[in-house]
């Protein structure tokens, strides 16, 4: 399998591109007509009340969702027609942690490496302590506090090289120093040449520099 | 064909069409089901074997006949709706399958009913009763199905899957049933397959079931026209709509 | 993909097994529901026998229905579903390992203790040889068909009674063949024919099933 990694794109090469999305949930529409694009070593920062389908348009965006009308592309092709493909070169951060909360951080960690076909030259437990749960790699997820557990979740973003990254509040239960942390990976990931589609209440956001997209709550 | 047709996927250009074609469903529906039954129930002759009993079969018949296609038509809507992401296709399941629904119930209560002089009993496992009883379940889950989603949009698409695979399960049903059917009675004298009928009996049968398909389209269009209504409530041509009445 | 098929079934066994007893659960409900039914009909070894079948048939069925609840809905609440759809790896083939695993895992067992229950219903060796076959053959169509519905209601609180609703309709054909099959061994009959048509079912079921299952993740997913 190849990855797209993302120190060899070439900055502001368009990767990701909205065309004409509208969504439409419970019979209310959420957005229409929305265009843009998020080209690589750029950010867009998805700003917006509670309801006006932030999270809607990022699985749009990641093709968990459909969009009543509209497509996505990712590098000039429409993400359905080789999603396999743009799934490799995606990492998606959403509400759901996607770990299981029976197994160890460890064993997730090294369940998701394996499914998504990353062959381990990472020390995890290194990386896990990084991230601030030293000691704690061994212990169920789910007898972790709500920080810790988003923090084991955040390790994908060091493990799987994608060239795209989609975060939907990634700073949600952080403490401080996690949010630094966090922050700083975004950075360098954008002056690799990755791009980022990120929601947040937070205004530190503003640091990274990205474009601004402004969803309106519409009735 | 496609290009004449996509104009009418949206669900203001449906709502439209409904409403022009219901009175050409609903009214030649209703003169023929009256004449029919009319026909049928008063004038037409007395079965040699089953004297006037047999009758009921005027409103049997068409109904069951007509219970297992809508299932079909369902399901076929489901299919359109979700290889185009018509959502008017979804709207369509959710207005058809209570009409379905309601077709069943009739053919089971009049098969029921009919059992009773012919038979001695209100209920026998007879073949196309039991898979009538299958079909009324698959009916059912149907409509829980949908009724269940807060989000239509989800509701169609899942009950678009739900209703194909019951139609790739309904042969099979119904052929299992007459082969277990027959497996435990025998050879069941069958009430249908008469060698020939008269004609003067059968043109009335005819001329219901033609008469019950245009009503039961008649009210799945009524029934369309109400969802689309219920579901767009917030879109402004609904507004200006409701507006001007 | 092997890599990936394997960690999957690994993930799958350890989850099942480890400290939590709900795999068995599907399995002490089925033998429940049949030491009922001595007790509701008679316990006359005749009558037993006669019914012993369709009781088993009807048992494993509920059993599994039961069972397959709990096929995809921990991976969905926790967001691993939409992980896996993410992984680049084909979808429909995830979802079918993870069916055949649970398969394995939550029927296996009826069918190693299927001896017991023909036992319990005083059915002949013939009988229960005719028993053990169809199941053998007809709960993963079970599975796969479930698997469907389980599929289309993950994103609802109330899942059970509807998807009872939804599903068991469509395991009437199954259970008339498989309980006519272990009829025919009891006046010791030819039963291929039985078995045969449980077997095309199958492979029906396997061409059909593993696409319409990821359709339906993903419909609840959207």
């Amino acid at each position: 399998m190849v990855y797209c990694s993302p120190t060899s794109l070439i900055v502001g090469t368009i990767l990701l591109t909205a065309e004409n999305l509208s969504c439409i949930k419970q019979d209310r529409l959420l957005f229409s007509q929305l265009n843009f694009s998020v080209s690589a070593g750029n950010g867009l920062y998805i700003k917006g009340e509670n309801g006006a389908g932030k999270t809607s348009l990022l699985r749009i965006l990641t093709g968990l969702s459909q969009p009543a009308e509209g497509s996505v592309l990712w590098q000039q092709k429409d993400i359905t027609s080789d999603f396999e493909e743009y799934a490799t070169n995606l990492v998606y951060l959403g509400h759901k942690l996607g770990l299981n909360g029976n197994l160890s951080a460890i064993d997730n960690l090294v369940f998701w490496n394996t499914v998504n076909s990353i062959d381990d030259t990472t020390d995890l437990y290194e990386l896990l302590s990084l991230l601030g749960l030293a000691g704690l790699e061994d212990m169920p997820v789910n007898r972790l506090s709500a920080g810790q557990q988003r923090r084991v979740s955040l390790a994908r973003l060091w493990l799987k090289p994608a060239a795209l990254w989609i975060l939907d509040e990634p700073f949600n239960a952080l403490d401080v120093q996690a949010v630094e942390l966090l922050i700083d990976k975004i950075k360098s990931h954008i002056t690799g040449g990755g791009s980022l589609v990120i929601t947040s209440h937070l205004d530190m956001v503003t640091r990274l520099n990205c474009d601004v997209l402004h969803m309106e709550y519409n009735i | 064909m496609w290009k004449w047709l996509h104009p009418y996927a949206k669900t203001e250009r449906a709502h439209q069409l409904a409403g022009t074609l219901f009175p050409w469903f609903a009214l030649p529906g209703l003169i023929l089901f009256t004449l029919g039954t009319v026909w049928g129930l008063v004038f037409a002759p007395a079965d040699y074997q089953q004297g006037d009993a047999f009758r009921i079969i005027y409103i049997h018949v068409p109904s069951a006949l007509l219970s297992m296609s809508v299932y079909a038509s369902m399901a076929i809507c489901g299919f359109i709706g979700l290889v185009w992401q018509i959502r008017t296709c979804y709207m369509a399941i959710a207005a058809i399958a209570p009409v379905g629904a309601v077709l069943t119930f009739i053919a089971l209560w009049t098969g029921a009913t009919w059992g009773k002089p012919m038979w001695g009993t209100w209920w026998v496992w007879d073949a196309r009763l039991t898979s009538e009883l299958i079909l009324l379940f698959l009916y059912f889950g149907i409509m829980a199905l949908y009724a269940s989603f807060e989000d239509k949009l989800q509701a169609g698409k899942a009950v678009s899957v739900m209703a194909m695979v019951g139609v790739i399960n309904l042969p099979i049903i119904h052929y299992s049933v007459e082969w277990w059917n027959t497996l435990h009675q025998g050879a069941t004298i069958s009430k249908f397959e008469k060698p020939s009928m008269a004609p003067e009996m059968l043109w009335p049968l005819l001329i219901n079931l033609l008469g019950l398909a245009l009503l039961s389209g008649a009210l799945v269009l009524q029934r369309l026209r109400n969802e689309i209504v219920m579901r767009e409530l917030r879109r402004p041509w609904v507004i200006n709509m409701l507006k001007e009445q | 993909m092997i890599r990936v098929l394997n960690a999957i079934v690994k993930r799958e066994f350890k989850l099942a097994f480890s400290g939590s007893f709900d795999f068995a659960l599907p399995l002490l409900f089925g033998v429940m529901v049949i030491s009922l039914f001595p007790l509701g009909v008679s316990p006359g070894p005749e009558m037993l026998q006669k019914i012993g079948a369709g009781v088993i048939w009807v048992s494993a069925i509920l059993a599994s229905l039961l069972g397959l609840e709990k096929l995809f809905r921990e991976d969905f609440r926790d967001g691993s579903l939409e992980q896996l759809r993410l992984s680049g790896q084909p979808f429909a083939v995830i979802l079918l390992v993870k069916v055949v695993v649970h398969w394995l895992i939550t029927v296996g067992p009826i069918l190693i203790l299927s001896p017991l229950f023909a036992l319990f219903l005083n059915l002949t060796p013939l009988m229960f040889e005719a028993l053990f076959l169809t199941l053998l053959l007809g709960t993963p169509m079970l599975s796969l068909v479930g698997a469907i519905a389980v599929a289309l209601t993950l994103s609802l609180e109330k899942g059970g009674i509807l998807l009872a609703l939804l599903m068991l309709p469509l395991f009437i054909p199954l259970l008339i063949f498989a309980t006519s099959a272990v009829n025919n061994a009891q006046l010791q009959l030819n039963y291929n024919g039985q078995l045969g048509i449980i077997a095309a079912m199958l492979m029906l079921a396997i061409a059909l099933t593993p696409w319409s299952i990821s359709f339906a993740v993903k419909v609840s997913q959207n």
